[in-house]
């Protein structure tokens, strides 16, 4: 039984210039103590299918249409305010992508991250500023005792990011989800930052949903990856196959465009068009204008998401089909 | 003779505490004794974390802030000096193209009013002259010239790069500093926007020196590379040498930070990691700034302040863990 | 940048500015709306509307004395035709009043009031009464002075000086803040020193100064509300330019070697007309206030020039026995402020850089 089953869902912002489909038929699964990565450039929908899952769309003009995510029994799409309070920060926790923002300027290191503990734990104070040291010192900040009490302008940015996974897996949650945690920092400090990441969770267990754009992150970190375009899911792999044995022209050409693997000098491979339009999708396949491959069916039909080879699944109609090899 | 020549350039920010006025307590010392010299036609990728003063030093160069000493000559001529009207009009060398697409374009002016008025800057043109200038310096870019009347906010983040980079090629300079030019953009656009950049410096014989964190890019387009770290240049040398065999610490840090989207090399390499945070520069670690955070320092790090020498030749570093004649 | 030249742009699209943008944004908030349509309305009939009535302000017609709005008018024509006979106007409610009634018993009051009323000319005494068609829609204060009329022209002298002095004040706030806000430094320091100064004289005690030197008028309300009002102005001018001085497009225009002056008009200035416009709507129901209290405290406008404000103290005074006198100036002293206020939260909503498709 997995820790977390979403099926078909599909999230829609109604504003007044028109429906934005951010996401549609999304469904990925989650074992106890997988990590899995989310990858996708902006608009893609990554984030919104995240956000949905833990109630933090707003609504309107945002609305979940359909869909269901199996939590423990409990679907999180459609459970009571108090139920999925009772879940948001305790047993499924999130980190966020910008930490200058993502902490109160006004309050203290200290009380923000005993919040948690106070919320969900019957504990007294005292103790949860305990568990809050030791959890900084888990996370690798030094002279955590006096820093406590800082405020988070005073701490660095790959400080404060530590300060948001210690305050994220403080209840020691069954589910992390970290969208695009490290993309605001260094990148020595994004090698740490990650590399803690994954330490944390061998320790406690966790699972771990890991948004981000950048294929090579996914590469160090991932088990099992989704690719997303135009809010839907086109490739689902394990991260290794993926790599290999791209099943979708999209993820193919994400590979392709990292500059670290082209000749020196020589024009980099774009993916040529722009992202599409979550107002204005195109029937058919939403990859298809931007697509080295594409022929009449890819524009006609919507393609459907199938699974080829074991966990391997794409919504490519040619792959499909057996007419189209990539690698 | 070479294009740029800059001569132990610093730049220090004067820490003022005190009700009115106060006293100078301290400097941030965001460029700290920076030397270069820059061929015509070259491309020179400028690398380094956050607070390490690369943003700094380009605007240095680029005069929008005032060297606290040191040198810049532009083809031999020092820019030192000069009055208020000579500077406004060698201004026109060197020009810049920013981080933020947002930011970087005036936003209550049509694409034609923001290059027009750079175009102007060198050529007096107006009416059907001026209009055809400017529609052949957006196609040079890559964008329709049926787009001049839009505003910056009708674009989307790759056009408005694309309308920078025109504004920064309209006065004809001889320097043109990329600050981080795609950082900001979607990933599938980051790539056209250094394909153009490529192209117009093969086409045009651009010298540029391109900032970024990211060293895949930089090692793509560039012909040498220069890291910095709290202000001084830590490494330079050709781009693939620089990357492919780091010789300063930290560069092979960084280096070993950057992912590798392939599974199999990811999970089997060793990977570097460094201890704590980029310092702070304010108060920069005595002797090599790097060296509380170096895998490799000795009790001499703290003491000595590593000179930039030449390691081997065409490749300079600045530690003292280098011995001085190393295979290139 | 010598290619050969391509064929002029077919068509050159036209793109959509910010002020546009903004425009649209504002035509849909149906409060602003309200607020600009109603404030024009205002404006043009204050403007215009006392070209369409029978009415100046200074006319008095003593004998009237306050009639209520709309109140039957009686003209009392002396019997003895003179080469300029005096004609005199009654209000119905002051019939009761004359002199002619007193030597009348209450039915014969009564009668004859009937008579008058149903629009027959009467002789009574010295005088003939007769119903007239003069109509007075907003009533007549103590000396007969048509109220709409004076509300109309105290309009034209509230709005103007509103209008006036904020326009005043944009022009030296602004000025001021951006060359405050741009050389920065010393000259920035001192600058706003002044201001900070400026800003600590009591306002009051600066008016009653300055009427030591100069005699109550409309342009004393100018100098001490011009006064006043750019402080402010010059302030948040300053700290918008000083916060887009440091913005690429800023650094872009100084790399081009663009003159100072070029980069404040036409780089910074521009991009900080947003605030300035907000705050100037805001500003002028201000001024307006402002000259009410001063010309409450009758160190404003003077007689026979009228304001809302004079004719809101005028007014207040008689509340008792004339409310209108008091009702239709207050009235439409605040709708003009509700709508300017209505217009200025709706701007500020439609200017916000944050709502803009960014």
């Amino acid at each position: 039984m997995p820790l977390l089953d979403v099926q078909n869902l599909t999230t829609s912002f109604h504003t007044r210039a028109g429906v934005v489909r951010a996401v549609q038929d999304v469904g990925f699964s989650l074992e106890a103590g997988q990590t899995i990565g989310i990858v996708g450039e902006s608009g893609s929908g990554k984030s919104v299918a995240c956000y949905s899952l833990l109630g933090l769309i707003p609504t309107p003009p945002g609305r979940i249409e359909a869909g269901t995510a199996l939590f423990d029994g409990i679907d999180l799409l459609h459970a009571p305010l108090h139920t999925l309070n009772r879940i948001r920060g305790k047993r499924i926790s999130m980190i966020f992508q910008d930490p200058m923002t993502s902490l109160n300027p006004y309050l203290r290191v200290s009380e923000q991250i005993i919040e948690p503990l106070l919320i969900h734990e019957k504990i007294s104070r005292s103790a949860a500023l305990l568990r809050a040291l030791t959890a900084l010192e888990e996370v690798g900040i030094q002279d955590a005792a006096r820093r406590i009490h800082f405020y988070p302008h005073e701490f660095s940015g790959g400080m404060r990011q530590r300060v948001m996974i210690a305050m994220a897996l403080i209840t020691r949650p069954e589910i992390l989800i970290a969208d695009e945690p490290t993309t605001a920092l260094d990148v020595t400090v994004q090698a740490q930052i990650l590399e803690l990441i994954r330490s944390r969770q061998r320790e406690l267990g966790t699972a771990v949903i890991f948004i981000t754009h950048d294929l090579g992150v996914v590469a160090s970190f991932c088990d099992h990856v989704h690719v997303m375009y135009g809010g839907r899911i086109v490739e689902s792999a394990p991260t290794t196959e993926l790599f290999r044995n791209p099943l979708h022209p999209y993820a193919a050409a994400l590979q392709r465009s990292i500059p670290a693997l082209q000749e020196k000098n020589t024009e980099l491979y774009t993916i040529p068009g722009l992202p599409p339009d979550p107002m204005h999708l195109p029937d058919g396949c939403a990859f298809a204008p931007r697509c080295d491959h594409v022929r009449d069916l890819c524009r006609a039909r919507h393609p459907e998401l199938v699974t080829l080879q074991p966990a391997h699944a794409t919504r490519c109609l040619r792959v499909q089909n057996g007419d189209l090899t990539l690698s | 003779m070479p294009l740029l020549e800059i001569e132990n350039l610093a730049t220090w920010f004067p820490l003022r505490s005190g009700i009115l006025l106060g006293r100078t307590v301290g400097h941030v010392k965001a460029v700290d004794g920076v030397s270069l010299t820059l061929a015509r036609g070259e491309i020179l990728g400028l690398v380094g974390e956050s607070g390490c003063g690369k943003s700094t030093l380009a605007r240095t160069i680029l005069r929008l802030l005032d060297a606290t000493s040191g040198q810049i000559r532009l083809e031999g001529r020092d820019l030192a000096g000069v009055s208020r009207r000579e500077l406004r009009r060698q201004r026109l060398d060197f020009q810049m193209i920013f981080q933020d697409p947002h930011a970087s374009l005036n936003p209550r002016m049509t694409v034609f009013d923001t290059l027009s008025e750079a175009i102007r800057t060198r050529h007096r043109v107006s009416g059907d002259a001026l209009d055809q200038r400017v529609a052949n310096l957006m196609t040079t870019v890559g964008l329709s010239p049926n787009l001049m009347r839009k505003y910056p906010h009708e674009f989307s983040g790759g056009q408005r790069q694309r309308i920078a980079i025109a504004r920064a090629l309209a006065p004809e300079p001889k320097l043109i500093i990329a600050d981080e030019p795609v950082s900001a953009l979607d990933v599938s656009i980051q790539s056209q926007i250094i394909n153009l950049l490529l192209k117009l410096s093969r086409e045009m014989g651009l010298t540029l020196i391109f900032i970024s964190h990211d060293l895949s890019v930089v090692k793509h387009i560039s012909d040498r590379i220069a890291v910095m770290y709290l202000g001084k240049i830590v490494e330079l040398g050709p781009a693939v040498a620089v990357v492919e065999h780091p010789l300063h610490p930290y560069t092979q840090a960084l280096v070993s930070a950057i992912p590798i989207p392939d599974p199999v090399r990811e999970k089997n390499r060793q990977r570097i990691l460094l201890l704590g945070d980029p310092p702070s520069p304010i108060h920069p670690p005595a002797g090599c700034a790097f060296h509380p955070r170096c895998p490799q320092a000795i009790a001499a790090c703290a003491a000595t302040l590593p000179p930039l020498e030449e390691k081997s030749p065409g490749r300079s570093a600045a530690c003292i863990r280098l011995e001085q004649t190393l295979p290139p | 940048m010598t290619a050969p030249p391509l064929p002029p742009p077919l068509h050159a699209e036209h793109g959509t500015s910010l002020w546009r943008d903004a425009w649209h944004r504002l035509s849909r908030n149906r409060l602003a709306v309200f607020g600009l349509v109603m404030f024009l309305t205002i404006a043009l009939l204050c403007l215009f509307g006392p070209l369409f009535l029978p009415f100046k302000p200074a006319d008095q017609a003593v004998t009237l004395k306050a009639s209520a709005p709309l109140e039957k008018i009686y003209t009392r024509t002396p019997l003895r035709k003179t080469s300029q006979p005096r004609i005199d106007f009654i209000a119905e409610g002051k019939l009761i009043d004359e002199n002619v009634f007193l030597n009348l018993t209450p039915d014969q009051r009564q009668q004859t009031l009937t008579q008058i009323k149903s629009g027959e000319a009467i002789k009574l005494g010295r005088f003939t009464y007769q119903l007239s068609d003069r109509r007075h829609w907003l009533g007549t204060d103590a000396l007969g002075r048509d109220l709409l009329v004076r509300i109309l022209h105290g309009g034209r002298i509230s709005i103007g000086v509103g209008l006036a002095a904020t326009v005043v004040s944009i022009l030296i706030g602004v000025l001021y803040g951006a060359i405050s806000g741009y050389f920065g430094g010393k000259l920035d320091i001192v600058l706003m020193r002044i201001v900070d100064i400026l800003y600590t004289i009591p306002f009051t005690i600066f008016v009653i100064l300055l009427m030591v030197f100069l005699p109550p008028s409309i342009f004393l309300l100018f100098i001490a509300i011009g006064a006043v009002e750019w402080l402010t102005m010059a302030r948040i001018v300053r700290g918008e330019i000083v916060a887009l001085k440091h913005r690429e497009f800023i650094e872009a225009a100084v790399s081009l070697g663009l003159s100072r002056f070029r980069i404040i008009f036409k780089h910074l200035i521009p991009n900080v007309l947003g605030s300035v416009i907000v705050y100037s709507t805001l500003t002028v129901p201000q001024v307006m206030l402002l000259e009410a209290v001063l010309s409450f405290l009758g160190l404003g406008v003077q007689p026979p020039m009228s304001s809302w404000g004079v004719l809101i103290d005028d007014g207040a005074k008689t509340l008792e026995t004339s409310p209108w006198l008091l009702f239709f100036p207050a009235g439409i002293f605040s709708l003009t402020l509700f709508c300017l206020n209505f217009l200025g939260d709706g701007l500020r909503d439609a200017l916000d850089p944050r709502a803009s498709k960014d």
